[in-house]
């Protein structure tokens, strides 16, 4: 036979399983114009909806006149809350406990609030009808600061308020003001006050980490379309979590759950922009209700950047406390959190600040204590997690600046400090004091690996001569050079204490075998871009022994694929990819009976090799698992179940900690405070690698997201709650132009408890990636004095950090 | 609403024509009357680049321009630049080096692609990231497309050497 001729490592090649760098097969219909994203659907009668939206930030409704909108050629319908209040529609529960307005009912919380939903037959008489619409708005006093909204007599939520005007209980317990959201704390705070109190040395920092935007190259969107006749609505759109989308349509509009299908089609990016549920879809729905015609909502640039999700937005108060030799001893975190008008973050429902307790990073810390309290301003709502797992980006940026500012103070090198503070490898599974048991690390050896890479002292010397020469008016550049050292804390998560609106965040897939040896495999997630078509393929191709170019990867539709909570949170790899291992295990286990059985053998005497059960001892005696997936169709074999099918649910024991070591080398002119990339070098353990071609491209574009965050992308309001930053002019996405080469590099530390010890890598760069390019920016000006300033770092606030140092002369 | 103008034009290779209002945005012609959806929305705004076509041998943002506009021209969209069994150097190029992730951008991006080869055929680094710089990727972060690229310049050159 011409297989026993094959190695096995030929055998192992053409499977293009686990850590083959298999090129994508979602590549050809995007090269080729062909995929189909939402606003590619069309439908026979399809309408569109778009939105009248307030240019106020805080301001009562007086009135809503459709009248004359209603008259333009091409309107069909214009829905104001008072449409929406018979079906209960006109307000939304949000992800994070709270409730949001549908459409305005009785005023507006912030610039771009939904107003009206004007229905018609294209977009352009769309437009023309919200021209038409005639809103009648009284201003109100706007907080856009959350320090003075708590302060502040000006009640932003009547609706939370009782009737002496007392903040009623939220959905995080007692509020403290009106304005107040909730206040949510880890950690022991009295032995942390202790500990700072008696320290040697303390370092205090306060730091704002500003409002941004996932700001995915397509914006949200969706077409409802119920048809009457059956009763069933379809509901495609931009949804990172199609499920729990099917479950929440349900709840609010009654109508029961199987007879509502959600589709995900191909998603241009997500980043944490689609995870939630946004007026547009209830519009949608109720519009193509009334009509009886699909409806399709897309919004535009500005809408997307006005209104949905932004992210961040943590003002940060620190306090760290070490010896005088720099071993920490304890830290202290204070969060004031602006959430907007509404809370609508999207956590998992039992932290309202998602998992900010990971802000002890990769550093033994033996006491700590967080308190964050979230407030109502008149803001837009979100609080996404734009390429992070919760609020881990937050953490991670709080306690890497929080060990630059300790190095100042104790006049020590970065890198050291970093390093005589790591968790210990044998210190894993390690307890942190804010409650998370890490996984598995092995830091020292990737920041050593990092350092010597990057040659490190080396660059220390370069940036001393540079500080001289600088001095001695040789040269206008500084060089700063940016360390991070991060852990993430991903894949959430254990349903013990992580759900979403009560649904557990376990996560699934079912796979069927062809009789003819290939395989489709549906999974509860959906790619935006990852590449689950190619990598899932890759992990069942080792576990099932097909080849993974003979397998298909389907996810986004409900009606299909089994209940899972979606793809954020660097979630799916950890644990979809978990249940898509563990279903193939059992389908290798059916196959191994009927391997058995066709060799006339007992089930213990055949084990698996590659692509095929072998008989122990007697490796020529085989069958693939080609034949054995025809035999399962073709033949009954006694005590068996014809068919080979399975499927798992996957409840993960722990969530994964990914983590990183990452150096920026970056040379700034201090004139015109513009900062140039020399160098940057990422190194990333993941745990086990599926597809490296993936991981790489996944470390470019977080680190690239992290690039324009730090350097420039902001979400700004003016006093009076205007957006200052609606659209791409101000917005900053950085271009080829802007944007350096990067050098990738790993160690692997597999996950313990994960069934093949992947742990995620989709967000890691750009968690890693914003504290280190930020602080090679304020590294470039140690030096001279400075301690900590806010990003983000575009030219005009460096030139002003170098001005203010007085290095303008 | 406007009084209708009566609209001709080439897309990719087929003769179109058509009544619209002068206030209709090529875009949007292609996308919602021609169902040529390759070409995508990113912006309207012209920033980044997504509906990048060809029109009159040069690459255009199809969201800022109106249909009067594009009144007898010929556009090449990225539906026009290679047949399944015959793609474009760029489009084998773009999958081979992992130059897209989510693929919004990528019709845009392998249309300008074009553009800027036919123009230097040739180019550094530095002058591919220039001449790219209209187009906005939000995944990638931009090294694998400026690859691809390189590796579809080397690609067409050694083809048309071979050629001659
Ligand atoms: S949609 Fe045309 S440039 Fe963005
Ligand atoms: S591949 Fe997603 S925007 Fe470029």
């Amino acid at each position: 036979m011409k297989d026993d001729v094959e190695s096995r490592e030929d055998r192992v090649g053409k499977l293009k399983g686990l850590g083959c760098s298999r090129k994508r097969v979602e590549d050809a219909r995007f090269t080729q114009g062909k995929g189909n994203y939402v606003d590619d659907i069309k439908l026979d009668g399809m309408l569109f909806g778009d939105f009248v939206r307030s240019p106020y930030a805080h301001a009562k409704v007086v009135s809503i006149n459709t009248e004359e909108a209603l008259k333009v050629p091409g309107v069909l319908a214009v829905l104001t809350a008072k449409d929406l209040e018979p079906l209960g529609l006109h307000w939304m529960p949000t992800l994070a406990g709270d409730k949001q307005m549908v459409l305005a009912d009785g005023k507006v919380l912030f610039q771009g609030q939904e107003v009206a939903f004007v229905v018609a037959e294209d977009r352009y008489a769309a437009a023309d009808g919200i021209e038409a619409v005639e809103v009648e708005y009284e201003e109100l006093p706007v907080l856009v600061n959350p320090f003075e909204a708590l302060k502040s007599d000006v009640v932003l939520r009547e609706d939370t308020v009782d009737e002496n005007g007392a903040p009623k209980d939220g959905a995080h317990g007692p509020r403290k003001h009106h304005n107040h959201i909730f206040t949510w704390e880890a950690g022991d705070r009295e032995t942390t006050e202790q500990v700072i109190g008696e320290a040697e040395v303390v370092a205090t920092s306060d730091m704002y980490y500003h409002r941004t935007h996932p700001c995915p190259l397509e914006t949200c969107g969706c077409v409802a379309s119920m048809d009457k006749v059956n009763g069933k609505l379809t509901l495609w759109g931009t949804f990172q979590a199609p499920h729990a989308i099917r479950t929440v349509v349900s709840l609010i509009s009654g109508i029961e759950e199987h007879n509502i299908r959600v589709i995900s089609p191909d998603i241009g990016g997500g980043f944490g922009n689609k995870v939630g549920a946004y007026p547009g879809y209830v519009c949608s729905v109720v519009a193509s209700i009334v009509t009886g015609k699909p409806v399709k909502w897309i919004e535009d640039r500005m809408d997307n950047l006005m209104t949905t999700a932004f992210a961040r937005d943590y003002h940060m108060t620190g306090r760290i406390s070490a010896t005088k030799e720099g071993k920490i001893t304890g830290l202290h975190c204070h969060v004031t959190a602006d959430h907007g008008g509404f809370d609508a973050c999207a956590d998992p429902t039992k932290f309202p600040a998602g998992f900010m307790n990971i802000c002890t990073g990769s550093y033994d810390i033996p006491t700590a204590y967080l308190e964050v309290e979230g407030v109502y301003t008149n803001k837009a709502p979100g609080g996404v997690s734009y390429r992070c797992s919760f609020r881990v980006t937050e953490a991670v940026y709080f306690i890497e600046r929080m060990i630059e500012v300790l190095a100042i103070k104790l006049n020590m090198d970065a890198a050291e400090l970093r390093r005589i503070n790591f968790i210990r490898k044998e210190q894993f599974p390690y307890k942190a004091a804010l409650g998370w048991e890490y996984d598995s690390g092995d830091y020292h050896t990737a920041w050593d690996k990092a350092l010597k890479t990057v040659d490190y002292e080396g660059l220390r010397a370069e940036q001393a001569q540079r500080v001289e020469d600088f001095k001695a008016g040789k040269t206008r550049k500084l060089m700063g050079i940016g360390l991070s050292f991060f852990t993430e804390i991903v894949g959430a998560g254990p349903v013990k204490n992580c759900d979403i609106l009560g649904l557990g965040m376990f996560d699934s897939c079912e796979i069927r075998i062809h009789p003819t040896g290939s395989a489709i495999a549906r999974l509860g997630t959906i790619s935006q871009g990852q590449g689950h078509a190619t990598t899932f393929a890759q992990i069942l191709a080792s576990e099932i022994g097909l080849p993974a170019d003979s397998i298909t990867i389907e996810e986004g539709d409900t009606d299909t694929a089994p209940y899972g909570l979606g793809t954020y949170g660097s979630r799916s790899t950890p644990v979809a990819g978990a249940a898509t291992a563990l279903a193939g295990r059992k389908i290798r286990a059916k196959a191994q009976m009927i391997a058995a059985y066709l060799l006339e053998v007992h089930d213990d005497d055949v084990e698996f090799d590659v692509d095929r059960f072998v008989v122990k001892g007697a490796p020529e005696r085989f069958k693939t698992m080609k034949e054995i997936a025809f035999a399962a169709y073709n033949q009954a074999i006694p005590g068996i179940e014809p068919g080979l099918e399975a499927v798992s649910y996957y409840d993960p024991p722990n969530m994964t900690y990914p983590f990183g070591a990452y150096v920026c080398v970056m040379d700034i002119d201090v004139d015109t405070g513009v900062p140039e990339i020399r160098r940057f070098y990422a190194l990333d353990d993941c745990g086990t690698r599926i597809n490296p071609m993936i991981i790489e491209g996944q470390v470019h574009g977080g680190l690239t997201e992290a690039l324009a965050v730090a350097l420039g992308q902001e979400i700004a309001y003016d006093d009076m709650g205007n957006v200052k930053t609606g659209t791409l002019m101000d917005f900053f996405l950085p271009t080829a132009w802007e944007v350096p080469n990067y050098e990738t590099d790993h160690t692997v530390t597999p996950s313990p408890h994960h069934p093949i010890g992947a742990k995620g890598v989709g967000e890691s760069p750009h968690v890693g990636g914003v504290p280190c390019f930020s602080n090679a920016v304020q590294d470039a000006f140690r030096a001279f004095g400075n301690v900590h300033t806010n990003m983000p770092h575009d030219h005009w606030r460096i030139w002003k950090t170098a001005h203010e140092l007085g290095l303008h002369g | 609403m406007g009084k209708k103008m009566h609209i001709q034009m080439q897309v990719n290779g087929k003769a179109e024509e058509f009544l619209a209002e002068p206030r209709e945005l090529l875009i949007y012609t292609l996308r919602e009357r021609l169902n040529i959806t390759g070409p995508h929305i990113g912006c309207e705004t012209s920033h980044c680049g997504a509906c990048t076509v060809t029109l009159n041998g040069k690459s255009v943002k199809a969201c800022t321009v109106f249909v009067a506009q594009a009144d007898g021209a010929e556009i090449t969209t990225i539906e026009g630049l290679g047949t399944p069994d015959a793609l474009h150097p760029l489009q084998t190029a773009f999958k081979e080096h992992h130059g897209l992730q989510c693929g919004y951008c990528t019709p845009g991006m392998i249309t300008r692609a074009t553009k800027l080869l036919e123009e230097n055929p040739n180019p550094t680094e530095e002058e591919i990231r220039f001449g790219m710089a209209g187009n906005i990727c939000r995944c990638t972060g931009y090294q694998n497309i400026v690859k691809s690229i390189k590796a579809a310049a080397a690609e067409m050159n050694a083809a048309k050497e071979a050629a001659e």
